[in-house]
Parts: C-alpha cells; sequence; structure tokens
C-alpha cells in the first residue's frame, strides 16, 4: 500500500481527480480558478485605496484563500509523507534537450539550477524566478485567469474565449521554450 | 467552520498536483518538447471529464449544496485580451514551471524558491490592476 501511494500517481487518476476538485467546488457554489487568489491578495493587502481594480469585497473570496492555505499543507503531505524520493522520470529525449542548456537530469522533482538556495541568491537565479513569476500574475490577470480558471473551468463549459487563451499559454510557452531559454541558459 | 470543505479540496489538490509530478519545472517542459504525454493526459482527461460533468449538470438543472441552481458565467468575448494575456502567462509559466496552483504547493512541498515566484506573481497581478486602463482588452 506505502509503495502504491509513494510512487507517483498515474495520469489518468490525477486528471479525474482534478476534474472532482472542479465539481466539489461547483457543487459548494463556487468555481475552481486559483489565481483570483493573486487579486484577493492584493486587495486584502489594502491596495484598493489606490487602485480601483482592488477595491472589491475581497472577503467574499476568504474559501479560495483557504483552498490556498490548503494547497500548501498538501504540498507539504505530499513532500514528507507520500514521497519515494525518486526522481521525476521524465522521457529520456527532455533529459537530453536540458542537458544540453546546462541542466542536469533529475536529481528530485525540480531542477537545482533554478530552485536551489544557491540558485535563488545569484543574481541570474532571482532575476529569472522574479521574471516569471511577474509574467504569470500579470498575464494570468489580463487574459482573466489561469491553468485552473481557463485550460479547466473554461474548457469543460466549452467557453471558446478559455480556448484562446490556451492556445496563448501555448504559444508562450513553446517561445519560452524554444526560443528564449537556449538564449538565457 | 465553513471553510473547512476548502481547506479540505485545497489540501486533495496539493497532493494530486505533487503526486502527478504537475508542479515540476522538469514535467512542464517535457511538455512543452512534446516528449511525453503525461502532462497532456492529465489536462486532457480533466477537460473530458470536465466537460461531460458540466454538460449534465446543466441538462438537469443540478442544484448546489444551498439548494442554488449552479451557474456558469460566459467570459467576456474578445481575442486580444486572452492571446496576449495567455502568451505573457505562457511565457511565465514555461520559466518558472509553475502556474500560481503549484507554486503555493511547491512551497508546501519545501521548495522555497518558489516564495520569490509566487510573491513576483503578486506583483505582477498588482502592476497588471494599475494599467488595466490603458491595455486595450
Amino acid at each position: 500500500m506505502r509503495e502504491f501511494i509513494t510512487q507517483p500517481w498515474s495520469w489518468w487518476f490525477s486528471g479525474a481527480m482534478i476534474a472532482s476538485i472542479m465539481f466539489f467546488l461547483l457543487y459548494f457554489g463556487k468555481s475552481f480558478g486559483f489565481s483570483s487568489n493573486l487579486r484577493t491578495i492584493c486587495a486584502a493587502a489594502g491596495l484598493g485605496k489606490k487602485t480601483k481594480f482592488f477595491d472589491f469585497d475581497w472577503k467574499a473570496q476568504r474559501w479560495n484563500l483557504m483552498f490556498l492555505i490548503g494547497a500548501i499543507i498538501g504540498g507539504w503531505i505530499a513532500g514528507q509523507f507520500l514521497s519515494n524520493g525518486e526522481p521525476v522520470a521524465i522521457s529520456a529525449a527532455t533529459i537530453e534537450d536540458l542537458s544540453k542548456l546546462g541542466i542536469s537530469a533529475p536529481e528530485a522533482l525540480q531542477p537545482n539550477e533554478l530552485f536551489s538556495m544557491e540558485a535563488v541568491f545569484s543574481l541570474k537565479g532571482f532575476l529569472l524566478l522574479s521574471f516569471g513569476g511577474l509574467m504569470v500574475g500579470f498575464g494570468s490577470r489580463y487574459a482573466g485567469g489561469c491553468t485552473s480558471g481557463h485550460a479547466i473551468s473554461g474548457l469543460s463549459d466549452l467557453q471558446w474565449p478559455s480556448l484562446v487563451a490556451v492556445i496563448g499559454f501555448f504559444l508562450g510557452g513553446l517561445l519560452m521554450t524554444h526560443f528564449i531559454l537556449p538564449l538565457i541558459f | 467552520m465553513k471553510y473547512i470543505k476548502f481547506i479540505i479540496l485545497g489540501i486533495v489538490f496539493g497532493i494530486v498536483m505533487s503526486k502527478s509530478e504537475a508542479i515540476s519545472w522538469f514535467r512542464i517542459q517535457e511538455m512543452f518538447r512534446f516528449q511525453a504525454f503525461h502532462m497532456y493526459g492529465i489536462i486532457g482527461t480533466a477537460v473530458t471529464l470536465g466537460v461531460i460533468g458540466v454538460f449534465l449538470i446543466k441538462k438537469f438543472q443540478v442544484r448546489d449544496f444551498d439548494d442554488n441552481p449552479i451557474q456558469f458565467f460566459p467570459k467576456e468575448k474578445s481575442i486580444f485580451r486572452y492571446l496576449v494575456g495567455g502568451t505573457i502567462f505562457g511565457l511565465g509559466w514555461a520559466l518558472s514551471g509553475a502556474c500560481p496552483g503549484p507554486m503555493v504547493v511547491n512551497i508546501g512541498y519545501g521548495y522555497f524558491a518558489l516564495i520569490v515566484v509566487f510573491f513576483f506573481a503578486i506583483v505582477g497581478t498588482y502592476l497588471y490592476g494599475v494599467v488595466k486602463n490603458k491595455l486595450p482588452h
């Protein structure tokens, strides 16, 4: 049993679980969209006094902040109790491509070159992490949602604006992966 | 106590995202290089079940926990904001290997570097709020 739980979970089980989470949120009268939390945090920090976009009743969104706190706890549980410590089993082709960029094969879940404390406290590492976050935050609000709001909730409701957003996610992702990352690393 | 169910759903989300390895930068790279089915399988399964479920909810006018009809709000019709905003999001997603949910899951998992990413995602959202009215949508 323990081995069953600690090995990586299959795509179909994980996908079904994500759909279930969306349905539970709908059943509780809410909707699945994580990036709204970023706006809520800005509003809760009092930024609505100067910027109208953050002047709304953020307390109505507390349920989503609770979901966020749960997500942190879930990550902690997975890391502490449900992990077998094996490196991510990505394809050999990806390992080879990444080695050309100077990123070594997985030793855990994340690459040391980007996420070790050493990387965080280097100028380049810090800039990469901060620009990555900046674009995700700016882009998700500009597009009105992120992977959960558009790719999962929006596509499930067959909304074409969400499909346009998902096409954008991929355009940006392909551009970064194939043209910009080789220039950075 | 009315919030406990959302904390539990969040915990399940955090565990699933970790155990499916969807929070891994490596998996996102593999996806954008089309070198494995894994991430497509996760998103594809979720969306397929999602489409069927949402269709059934609408067809049978399913009611929620408080006995209110489950509603879906159509998104504002436009192309520009979704395409441009989405592209900016995608650039950040492939660079940091995480969208907003996985950022916080990673922090819980023990990858504290993602605190920087998450903080700047908040800053990015703030910047959008400041310049919003000057941007085409």
